[in-house]
C-alpha cells in the first residue's frame, strides 16, 4: 500500500482542544422589548453591541445578528430556560427555537489558538480586532461557526454536528505545522 | 481579501457575504392593479450597469442581515454600504475609481 494516509496522522489533541460538555442552546429573535424581557428571564443582559457575549455563570447570551442572539445554559436546564423564557416573552413577537442538539462545542487553547484557527477563519483574530468577548458567526473553510473569544488564548467554536469532524481535522492539519 | 463594510457588523471578509442581486426594485404598490408590463419588469428586468452599481448583499454567514452597497462594478471596489431602507449616500464627486 502507498504511505500516504487518507487521514492526517493521529497527532494529540487534547493539549489545545477539548471538546465541551453537551448544553442547552436557544436561537432567540425578537425585537428590543422582547430582548429586554429575554435578559429578565436568563438573568444575563442580551447584549445591544454587535458582536458581543455577555455571561453570567454557566449561561451566556451571544450577540448574532441585530435582532438575533444564542442563548447557552446547562445541559439541564433545558425545561427550566425555556419555561421561564415563554413565560417572560409571553406575547411579545419573538422566535425562540431550541437548537441544543443541532450543534456542538469545542475549546481551542493555547499559544497557537489565534493561529490555529487563523488557517482557516479569514477574519483577524489578533487580539485588538478580535477581543475577549467578541462573538460572531463566521467561516471555517467551507463550515459555518460561530467563534467566541472567552479569554485572550482560549475561543469556544460552536459548529454544527456533522461539520464538527471536518472541522477538528482540518484544526489538526495545521497542528501538524506546529510540530514539524 | 476584499473587505466588505457590513453597517451592522463593521469591516468583514468578503467569504462572509452573498450578493442579492439589484438594490431598489420596488414591488408594484398595487399588485392586483399592475400590469403585465410592470410585472415583467418587476420580476426579471435588471440593469447590467458598467460602473457604479446599488447591490443588494447579505451578510449571510454573519449577522445574517440584507444590506445595500455601492459598488464599482468595473473594478469591484465597494463605495459605500448602508442598511435595507435607506437612500444610498451620495457620492463625491470622482468618488469612483
Amino acid at each position: 500500500m502507498s504511505k500516504l494516509k487518507r487521514h492526517p496522522p493521529h497527532i494529540d489533541r487534547r493539549d489545545w482542544l477539548a471538546p465541551l460538555p453537551a448544553a442547552t442552546r436557544f436561537s432567540f429573535r425578537g425585537s428590543s422589548e422582547a430582548a429586554a424581557a429575554a435578559s429578565r428571564a436568563l438573568g444575563v443582559e442580551l447584549s445591544q453591541v454587535a458582536c458581543r457575549a455577555h455571561v453570567a455563570g454557566e449561561r451566556a447570551a451571544l450577540w448574532l445578528g441585530p435582532d438575533e442572539q444564542l442563548l447557552i445554559g446547562a445541559e439541564s436546564e433545558a425545561a427550566t430556560l425555556r419555561d421561564s423564557l415563554t413565560v417572560a416573552l409571553g406575547d411579545i413577537p419573538h422566535s425562540l427555537v431550541d437548537i441544543s442538539h443541532r450543534q456542538v462545542a469545542f475549546v481551542v487553547h493555547g499559544a497557537h489558538a489565534e493561529w490555529l484557527l487563523q488557517s482557516g477563519c479569514p477574519l483577524d483574530l489578533e487580539l485588538s480586532h478580535f477581543p475577549v468577548g467578541m462573538c460572531t458567526r463566521t467561516v471555517f473553510l467551507k463550515a459555518e461557526i460561530v467563534l467566541w473569544r472567552t479569554a485572550p488564548d482560549t475561543f469556544r467554536l460552536e459548529v454544527w454536528r456533522s461539520f464538527a469532524e471536518y472541522v477538528t481535522s482540518l484544526l489538526a492539519e495545521a497542528a501538524i505545522e506546529l510540530s514539524a | 481579501m476584499l473587505i466588505i463594510d457590513c453597517p451592522y457588523c463593521g469591516p468583514r471578509p468578503e467569504p462572509e457575504f452573498a450578493h442579492g442581486g439589484q438594490a431598489h426594485v420596488a414591488r408594484p404598490a398595487d399588485p392586483s392593479q399592475a400590469t403585465d408590463q410592470e410585472w415583467l419588469e418587476f420580476l426579471y428586468l435588471r440593469h447590467n450597469t458598467r460602473g457604479v452599481f446599488a447591490e443588494r448583499w447579505r451578510h449571510a454567514r454573519g449577522c445574517g442581515r440584507f444590506f445595500n452597497a455601492l459598488r464599482d462594478t468595473t473594478t469591484d471596489h465597494f463605495l459605500a454600504t448602508y442598511r435595507a431602507g435607506e437612500k444610498p449616500p451620495v457620492l463625491p464627486a470622482g468618488g469612483a475609481r
